[in-house]
Parts: C-alpha cells; structure tokens; sequence
C-alpha cells in the first residue's frame, strides 16, 4: 500500500480528462455497465456466428412453443421460430435504431442549440420558438403522429423517436453555450485575442460537453425502452420483423402459459437499459463529482 | 389576484402554442398518403363520387386553406369526423377523456404519494437498507418498459392469482393496476429526485443554523428540509404529467381501457388523421393546463418566485 | 493575562478528525483554549486552519458519521460537552451557545419568513411565553439590530447581505446567550457593511454581556473588536495573547510575524508585503514536528523533528522552538 500511494502523482498532476476517466474507473456500477454493455453489443455484433438469419423466419409448426432446451436455449414461439434468433436479430434493431436516435437527435440539436446560443438575438429567438413548441407536444405522442404520416419502417421510426428528442438536445446545448459565453475565462480568451472558432474548440466545447454526453447516455436509456414500447404497440416495426418489443407483442396470448416467451425479452431489454444507466450514472458522476450521492 | 392574473396570461400565451402545433400537426399529417376518400368509400365507388367527396372534405383545396378552415372549425368546437370510424371525433373524446384521465391522475397520485416519502426517507437514512432499496427499486423500474411489467403483472396478479379483473373496466378493481404500471415510473423518477433534493437540501446552510438554533434532526427536517426540498420535485411532477399521458396510451393498450390511448393507437394504424390530429391537440391543451396549475403550486411553496414578473 | 472572571469555555488537548472515504483528515491536532466571562477572542488563521471545525465542534454539530472528536475535553461552565448528551445539547444550543456563520446568503431558510425564523428560537427555548410576548420580544430584537419591525413577513431574497447578517445576528442573540461564536461573520461583507456588523456586534455584547469567540483571518477585525487573540494554525494554537501582546509584544510565533506582515498599511507606502512563502501542510498527512517547519524563515533541525512546548510569560503563550531556547539558554 505504501509504496504504490508513493509512485502515484498527486491529484493536482492529472488533467481533467484524466481525473474523469480515473472517477469512472472507480465506479463499480459503471464499470458493470461498460461491461454488460459490452456483452450485449458484442452478442449482437456475432449473431450470425450463433444462429443464422434464416432462423429468425424459419416457421417449424412441429416444434412449436418448445420450452428452453439445448436445441432451443430461449425456446421457440408460437410459430416454431427460435426465441433465441429472434431477440440475436431483434438486439440489432433495438439497439442500433437507439444509437442513431441519439446521433441525429444529438447532432441536430447541437446544430440548433449552438446556433442560437452562439448568435443570439433574432435567430436564438426564432430557433427557441420552434423548440419550445416541439416541447409542448408529449413526444411519445409527436412521434405517433409522425408515424401515422409516414407509415411502419425502421427508419420512419428513428425519424419520429429522434425529432421528439431534437428539442431537448437543442435546449441543453443553448442554455449550456449561453453559460459559458459569459464565463470569465471565455472573456479572458477574448481578451488575449483568440478567434470564435479556437474559442468554441479550446474553451466551450470541452466544458460543456459534458451534461450533455451524460444526459445523451441517459437518454439512450429511455430510448430503447421508446423503441420497445412503439414496437409493442406495433407501430414502426412490423412482424415479422424481429425487435424487442415487437417479439413480446407477438407472443402476447401465449405468455399466460409459456411465461418464457415474455420473460426473456423482457430481461434482454431490462439489461440493456440496465447497463446503459450505469454507466450513464458514472459518466455524470465522473463529471461532476460534486452531484455524487 | 396576483396569481389569477399569472394564470390568465398563461392561458392566453397557451394559444399561439396552440395555433402553431397545430399548424405543424398539420403540416406531418399533410405527408399521410392515400387517397382519403377512397378509403371513406371503398373500392366499389366510382371515379366521381370520390373526386366529389374531395370536394365535399376540401381535400383538394391547398395546405394552407385547409389549415384555416380546420383551425375556423375548431373554434366552433368541430374537429372534425373519423374517416375510418362514423363518429364525431370531439364526441368521442369526451366520451374516453374520463377513463384516462382518472387513470393518469391515479397513478400521478400514487407515483407522487409512494414515490415522494420513500426519497425523503431514503435521504434521511442515507446508507441505509432502506435507502439501498429504494435506489435499488428505482433502478430496476427505469430499465423496465412499461408495457413488460404490466404485462409481467397481469400475468401473476389476474391470470395467475385471480385477485383482479385481468381487463376491461368493469369495477373498481379494474383502476387498481393500470395505475399503478403507468405511476411506476414516474414513482421511480420521483423517489429520485426527492432523494436528490432532500440531500442536496440537508446540506445546506441554513439546516445548520436551524441545528445551531437548537432543533433536534426531526424537527429542523420537518420545519425546514422538507419544504425546501419539495420545490424542484413539485416542478417534476408538471414535467412527469406529460410523459404520463403518453405512457396512458400503452397501459390503457395492455389493459384493454377504452380510453384516449387506444382511441389513438387505432387511429394511428388505421391513419385516422382527423382523430390523431384532435388527440395530440386535446392532450397538449391539458398537458399544457397541467404545467400551469404546477407552476402556481410552485409559486406557493417557494416564496423566490415571483408571478409578477 | 490574569483574570479572575469565571472560566465560560475551557477547550483541553482537543483532536478532531474526519473520516472520508480514502483519508482521514485531522483537523484540530491538540488545541486548547480559554474563555472567560464577557471575554472577546479572536481565533485568527489560514482557511483551513481548523477555525469552523472548532467552532463546529463546540455545538457539537460535526458532519454525522465523517466528523469526529477522538481526543480532548471541551468544558462549558463546568460541564463537559463533548460527552453530554444530545438531549442535554439541543438545550443549549441557541439558548446559551449561539453561532453566527459565515455566510449570510445562505445561512437562511428560504422559504421561510425572517420573523419566523428568529421567533423559532423563542418558540424552542421559551415555549412558555405567551405569543404576545414572544411577538414583543422578536420585535425588539429587530429594532435592536436596526431592521423595522414591520418586514418581519417578508423573506430572506427581499433583504440585502449586511440585512440577512443582521437578521442571523438576531436569531442567535435572542436567547441572550452567554457564549456567542462568530464564524467570519463579516468576511462576506462589503467593507462598509463589515464595519456596521461588527458595531452592532459590538453594541450587542455590552447590552449582555456575553462571551464571544470571533473567528477570522482578518488581523484588522481582530485588533479592532477582541481582547484576546488566539493564532491557530494546522489546528492548533501556536500563540496566545491579548492583543498588545500579540500585535504591540516583542515576541511573536514567526507564524504571527508572517500573518502580520500580510496586512497592508496605509501608512507606510514604501513596504511591499511579505506573503508568507508555501502552504500549509496537508491535514491528510501532517508532519512529524512542527507544522509550521515547511514554510519558518527560521526553521531550525529540531524543528522538525518533534512539536516544541509551549513557552509562556505573562500569560501570552508561544508554541516554537526559538522561545523554547531562548527559555534554556535564560535559565
């Protein structure tokens, strides 16, 4: 114990980047985030190694609703289809569809929001109408209006869950520039000269990322469980497409007695979402050790 | 009369909201493909009773006209009538507005009076196995989806155990789980926050002065901590009441209430524009009321706030 | 200095320590304090010095399960408060020990009315007086304090700082206390404002006469308000005096001369001021000898080795090495 306290540098010796990762690594709950998360991904990413697409479709009426077994680890549904499969398939739905969400929510947003808080004035006042407006709409209902325009898809769904979450990044971004454009040592910037763009780059970026990397993680969350619900509800993803929510809605009547076929799913999703907040909870902690609870 | 003045210009600031969320409404619900009359009519009528029902619905006149005669007919309280459905889309609403709204303040109500004392609690008794508890519910609730747990909860309390009715709303009992799976998250959101909030509050200053003044911990908690740390929950329960609504829509699903939600998940199927168009308008209107009666509440609890200005 | 007045606080050999998660910090390292009746001390020191801890530590409102007093006694007339009991505490509290913080931004409820808050001392303590009394008791302590009676209603956000000092002034005198502790209670302050507290404050004490510990890092505050200094340093009191003593005597602690170079002189232009070279050391992980050795223009070898013994004359106390030599080379 001694000697590794002696080699260690003083706290004052790391950067800010260093301090956080150091915070995040010490977070156990985080750290089984990254690593659930990690598993999920990875599953997903090798699906084809495990179970061939072709049985995500693959109707066997002779081996219908099989309990788990070695044939069959999750069973079969209704249909004979391997339950297995279908969540592997369904994973790459739920999850990839919730990255891009995020991104383009995330990117537009930052567009949006940076524009105003950057510029001010006419344009701030014009940008923040239409974001407080996007607002008043509860998204989960913007985006089935979206739906009932364009239609069932998987890409129609991304566009309809994303521009609901468009405001809120918009909102965050802003109000997060507007902080920092009037912080002291953004004047002191100025003052010795430094361009806007090396501003934005040296000074805002890098302080005001933060929030908003967290809160994007703990969005990711409640975008998952988004995609699920719109896909119980059928609409965006249609059978017989797999995806989380879709499987669980299409094994509806079945649960009462094959209870597996609701159950599994349910857990795949409650991990995902599970370890997305983990390690969202460890990012904002890691950030702003002073929120730490 | 301060805050009824506040509350008259929030009303009235509601309207051009109103107006230009509708105007966007319509502007999506424009890109709905279909011929709309075909689908009113069938396939069996002829070339010009369809164009003549166009007509007759002013589907062939531009956005814009549309748009005035929509927002003109609104104001004389028509929304119009169902394209797949032969009713009234403001009849039906008022008929099905009861059963969600009870079943949303219900669970608003139950998220709020569980959710509330369990993060205060679990604040006081930080570390404990409570508190631990508590953190450990709330982390399990916002990874769950709603539509899951209530159909996992459906399946033990009215399949398995036949302790209530399993849909429908043919009694009380049925009002008893569909809030509670639409409050459980919310509940979760509020045990957090109010934990938060009692934390961040317990640290403050002035709980010391109150300690220095000669309070013991329970009454400087109850005179001075939990007072002040309800303020930031208050607004959430505003903020909450919109994601409600729209968790209505998959409780009032799994459950089979013939509420607002399953009014519109049909009619987002069936592309009924005329009734999404009026559900999404209805539903902002009261989501909108909901955050101005919070924001008095607001005003009443936090002396800081001034509805003047 | 020799007083015969009754012994109000007497702190002996007191150690306090917070335990955090990967350090535990020592805060007060054997301090040891006198205060008599009517008496005014002034506690001066770096940030960090262990001042608030002290005076924390007094009321016994230490942070739960981090703060903790592991060594020392603290006698308040006669009774040992660090083993009395919650109970015994919650009497004395506001009643015969108040504490004036720091900060009066934030030293007050926000959401409660400033007359509520000072009757809530009254309503603690004196539950037996009629609310007529109690309404003419805090209505006197405001005019006391020189705020008018008639925005009791009103809030803390509707008062300005030296208005909110005033009040939390108010809230801790009017339980006439015998012991008032005073945190920085002007260090917030504009200067101006600084002034007229601490002439109320002033005021006040005659009017009853309590004993009062004044904390500061401000010497000026100090010579101006207090009869005796206590220079603590690393949580300890490294020096003792009156007043003359400490800024007119001609042996100060070199921490002292240091602290005492620091203050600008108005009169005396052509001086640049002398800061006091480093820090103080780490509370996590203090060093055996003096704490002072690191940064001591006249450190000597056994000074780092082991703490010196307090030398003292005519009651001013000096904990140092160099006295402690002189003292055997005298003998």
């Amino acid at each position: 114990m001694a000697r590794k306290k002696k080699t260690k540098k003083p706290l004052s010796e790391y950067s800010a980047g260093e301090l956080i990762l150091f915070r995040f690594r010490k977070n156990k709950l985080a750290m089984i985030g990254v690593g659930m998360f990690i598993f999920v991904t990875l599953m997903i990413l090798i699906a084809p190694l495990i179970r061939p697409y072709s049985m995500v479709v693959k109707q066997d009426i002779v081996h219908r609703l099989n309990k788990p077994s070695a044939e069959h680890i999750f069973g079969t549904d209704e249909l004979g289809r391997d339950l297995l499969a279908r969540i592997l398939y369904g994973g790459r739905i739920s999850l990839f569809c919730s990255l891009a969400i995020i991104g383009i929510a995330f990117v537009t947003g930052a567009i949006i929001g940076g524009t105003a808080g950057f510029f001010g004035g006419k344009v701030d006042t014009i940008l923040m109408r239409v974001v407080d407006m996007l607002m008043s709409v509860p998204s989960a209902l913007l985006a089935m209006a979206i739906i009932t325009a364009l239609g069932n898809g998987v890409w129609k769904l991304v566009l309809a869950l994303s521009i609901g979450q468009i405001a809120r990044f918009a909102r965050m971004v802003r109000s997060s520039v507007l902080t920092l454009r009037n912080r002291e040592y953004i004047e002191a910037a100025k003052c010795f000269g430094s361009s806007s763009w090396r501003i934005i780059m040296k000074h805002i970026l890098p302080n005001g990322i933060g929030p908003i990397i967290v809160s994007a993680t703990l969005t990711l969350g409640s975008v998952i469980l988004s995609i699920s619900s719109m896909g119980y509800l059928g609409l965006g993803v249609a059978s017989p497409t797999p995806e989380w929510g879709t499987i669980i809605s299409e094994n509806k009547v079945n649960i009462q007695y094959y209870p597996y076929l609701g159950i599994i799913p349910g857990i795949c999703i409650m991990l995902t979402v599970m370890s997305v907040n983990f390690i969202g909870d460890g990012l904002r902690d890691a950030f702003d050790p002073k929120s730490k609870k | 009369m301060n805050w009824l003045k506040y509350a008259l210009k929030r009303l009235l600031m509601l309207i051009p909201v109103i107006i230009s969320v509708t105007f966007i409404l319509f502007i999506i619900l424009s890109f709905a493909p279909g011929d709309v009359a075909r689908m009113v009519l069938g396939q069996d009528a002829t070339e010009e009773q369809v164009a003549e029902l166009n007509h007759e619905m002013g589907l062939d006149r531009p956005l814009l006209v549309r748009y005035v005669r929509y927002m003109w007919d609104a104001l004389h309280l028509d929304f119009g009538r169902s394209w797949t459905g032969n009713f009234d889309v403001l009849g039906e609403f008022s008929h099905r507005l009861p059963y969600t709204l009870l079943v949303s303040f219900l669970a608003i109500l139950f998220a709020t009076g569980v959710g509330i004392p369990f993060g205060i609690a679990s604040a006081i008794k930080q570390y404990s196995l409570l508190d631990y508890g508590s953190t450990f519910v709330v982390m399990l609730l916002f990874s769950m989806p709603a539509f899951w747990l209530g159909t996992m909860c459906q399946l033990l309390f009215c399949l398995t155990l036949h302790w209530l009715p399993v849909s429908g709303i043919n009694s009380w009992k049925s009002f008893i789980l569909p809030p509670l799976i639409l409050g459980a998250n919310t509940m979760a959101s509020m045990i957090r926050m109010s934990r938060t909030s009692m934390l961040d509050v317990i640290r403050m200053d002035y709980i010391r002065t109150a300690r220095a003044k000669g309070g013991s911990r329970r009454y400087v908690t109850r005179h001075h901590a939990i007072r002040n740390s309800l303020i930031p929950v208050v607004t959430q329960i505003g903020i909450s009441f919109a994601g409600t609504i729209g968790g209505a829509v998959v409780t009032e699903n799994i459950f089979a209430i013939p509420g607002i939600g399953t009014l519109l998940i049909n009619a987002v199927k069936s592309r009924d524009v005329p009734v999404v168009m009026g559900t999404v308008i209805f539903i902002t209107i009261i989501v909108g009321v909901i955050n101005l009666v919070v924001d008095l509440i607001c005003a009443l609890v936090d002396p800081r706030i001034d509805l003047a200005s | 200095m020799e007083n015969d007045k009754k012994v109000v606080l007497e702190i002996k050999d007191l150690h306090v320590q917070y335990n955090t998660d990967d350090a535990t910090v020592r805060a007060v390292n054997g301090l040891n304090l006198t205060l008599h009746e009517g008496e005014k001390l002034g506690l001066v020191g770096e940030t960090g010095a262990g001042k608030t801890t002290l005076a924390l530590s007094i009321l016994k409102l230490l942070p739960e399960k981090v703060g903790e007093i592991t060594k020392g006694s603290i006698t308040y007339k006669g009774e040992d408060l660090v083993t009395a009991s919650e109970g015994h505490m919650l009497k004395l509290r506001g009643h015969s020990i108040s504490m004036i913080f720091q900060d009066p931004m934030t030293s007050l409820n926000p959401t409660m009315s400033v007359g509520d808050q000072v009757l809530e001392v009254i309503n603690l303590h004196f539950p037996e007086l009629s609310s007529a009394e109690k309404t003419k008791k805090v209505d006197e302590m405001f005019n006391m304090v020189g705020i008018p009676a008639s925005r009791k209603g009103e809030f803390p956000h509707q008062f300005s700082g030296g208005m909110k000092q005033r009040i939390v002034i108010a809230m801790a005198l009017i339980a006439e206390p015998e012991l008032l502790l005073a945190d920085e209670p002007t260090t917030a302050l504009d200067v101006t404002i600084q002034a007229q507290i601490l002439e109320l404050m002033r005021k006040l004490k005659e009017e009853f006469n309590s004993a009062v510990v004044l904390i500061t890092h401000d010497l000026g505050v100090v010579a101006e308000f207090c009869d005796t200094v206590s220079v603590i340093y690393s949580g300890m009191v490294v020096e003792h005096g009156t007043v003359e003593q400490i800024f007119e005597g001609d042996g100060n602690h070199p921490y002292t001369k240091g602290l005492i170079h620091c203050i600008p002189s108005l009169t005396d232009t052509s001086k640049r001021l002398k800061p006091i070279p480093g820090r103080m050391p780490d509370p996590r992980n203090l060093p055996q000898g003096c704490c002072f050795a690191d940064r001591c223009p006249n450190c000597m070898e056994v000074c780092k080795q082991r703490l010196p013994e307090p030398y003292e004359k005519d009651g001013h106390m000096i904990l140092c090495h160099l006295y402690d030599e002189k003292e055997a080379k005298n003998a």
